[in-house]
């Protein structure tokens, strides 16, 4: 098919950069949001830290939403139109809401417990 | 380099920024280095946005975003810290251990959305025939309740039945959020009790100036 291969990352580079970005590359990226939200939840031992991973998996859920949405990703009657950018919309006030609460319980838990290290939260014995 | 598309150079760009600095914050230890790589990429993110003709999603998440929620985390953060730089470190298998997680994971998603064929379809010529922006009004509207770009579409309409609008919802994540920063306010107040800091420091104010107006006297 290819006449010279050459260097291995040039041909598969130049066919990612030519080719339209579509539906597929935001979920990807959305997708690395995720992952890098549900790591930062697992690991982190700063609850602001398991809060920022909150933070990324959400955002990942509204950059799916907007591609899903788009009418420039996918053809006009494919594409769902308006109710994916509201859906995105909302998401974004509720993430806005639930960043605040939460930051209401981290600075409960820092004046009950003098840290915000999540592993010594073991007064109900969890 | 004569095939490359601009909206897909841009889009590398902006979404090689927004899963870097994402990983960034999964693996940094620093709670302020972390709270500035999600601030660069939320950021980044809207970019996202922009480049899929959702401007007021994208302005909307500049704004909220890492206008209001990341602020709202950076207080957090210097409300909460002990001293300069507070770093706690995860053990090392941990974060092996969810490296490997992380990275089987973001495999079983990016393939299974790479085998959607309706994703992979090839997209409209929006992009290349420099079709002018969307107006703002049908989102506004359908915000208030009247959908007017199903009317437009030829084939929405009919296919997919009238759609529903979205004051009701509108109206309930508004009263939400009201409750919310309510109860955050709540949450998040300082307590005066009995033997707290407060009147301790009153006390030891009081002590060191008992003295005071006898002193100046003598």
């Amino acid at each position: 098919m290819m006449a010279h291969h050459g260097p291995f990352a040039a041909p598969i580079l130049a066919s990612l950069l030519s080719e339209p970005a579509g539906v597929a590359h935001y979920m990807a990226v959305g997708a690395v949001l995720f992952t890098a939200g549900v790591m930062s939840m697992a690991v982190k031992r700063n609850l602001l830290g398991v809060l920022m991973g909150v933070e990324l998996v959400l955002n990942g859920a509204i950059v799916n939403f907007v591609a899903i949405g788009s009418p420039y990703l996918r053809g006009d009657d494919a594409s769902v139109g308006l109710d994916g950018q509201l859906m995105a919309l909302f998401a974004i006030v509720l993430a806005a809401a639930e960043a605040a609460v939460a930051l209401g319980i981290a600075l409960n838990y820092y004046h009950t417990v003098g840290s915000v290290d999540v592993d010594q939260a073991t007064q109900l014995r969890g | 380099l004569n095939g490359i598309n601009p909206h897909t150079l841009l889009f590398a760009v902006y979404a090689a920024l927004a899963c870097g600095f994402a990983l960034a914050v999964a693996l940094s230890s620093n709670v302020v280095r972390m709270a500035f790589y999600l601030v660069l990429s939320l950021a980044a993110t809207s970019g996202l946005f922009f480049l899929a003709g959702a401007e007021f999603v994208g302005a909307m998440q500049l704004m909220i975003y890492v206008g209001g929620t990341l602020v709202l985390l950076i207080f957090g953060v210097m409300l909460t810290a002990q001293q300069r730089f507070v770093s706690m470190r995860s053990s090392q298998g941990e974060l092996v251990l969810a490296c490997l997680m992380g990275a089987a994971l973001v495999t079983l998603l990016v393939t299974s959305v790479w085998r959607v064929p309706a994703w992979r379809a090839d997209p409209p010529a929006a992009v290349a025939s420099d079709t002018p922006l969307e107006p703002i009004e049908p989102l506004a509207l359908a915000l208030m309740g009247l959908r007017v770009d199903a009317a437009e579409s030829p084939a929405g309409g009919a296919s997919r039945g009238p759609l529903a609008g979205y004051l009701l919802p509108f109206e309930i994540v508004s009263i939400h959020l009201l409750v919310v920063l309510i109860g955050a306010a709540y949450l998040a107040r300082t307590r005066v009790a009995v033997g707290s800091v407060t009147r301790k420091t009153a006390a030891m104010y009081l002590e060191d100036h008992s003295d005071g107006p006898s002193g100046v006297g003598s």
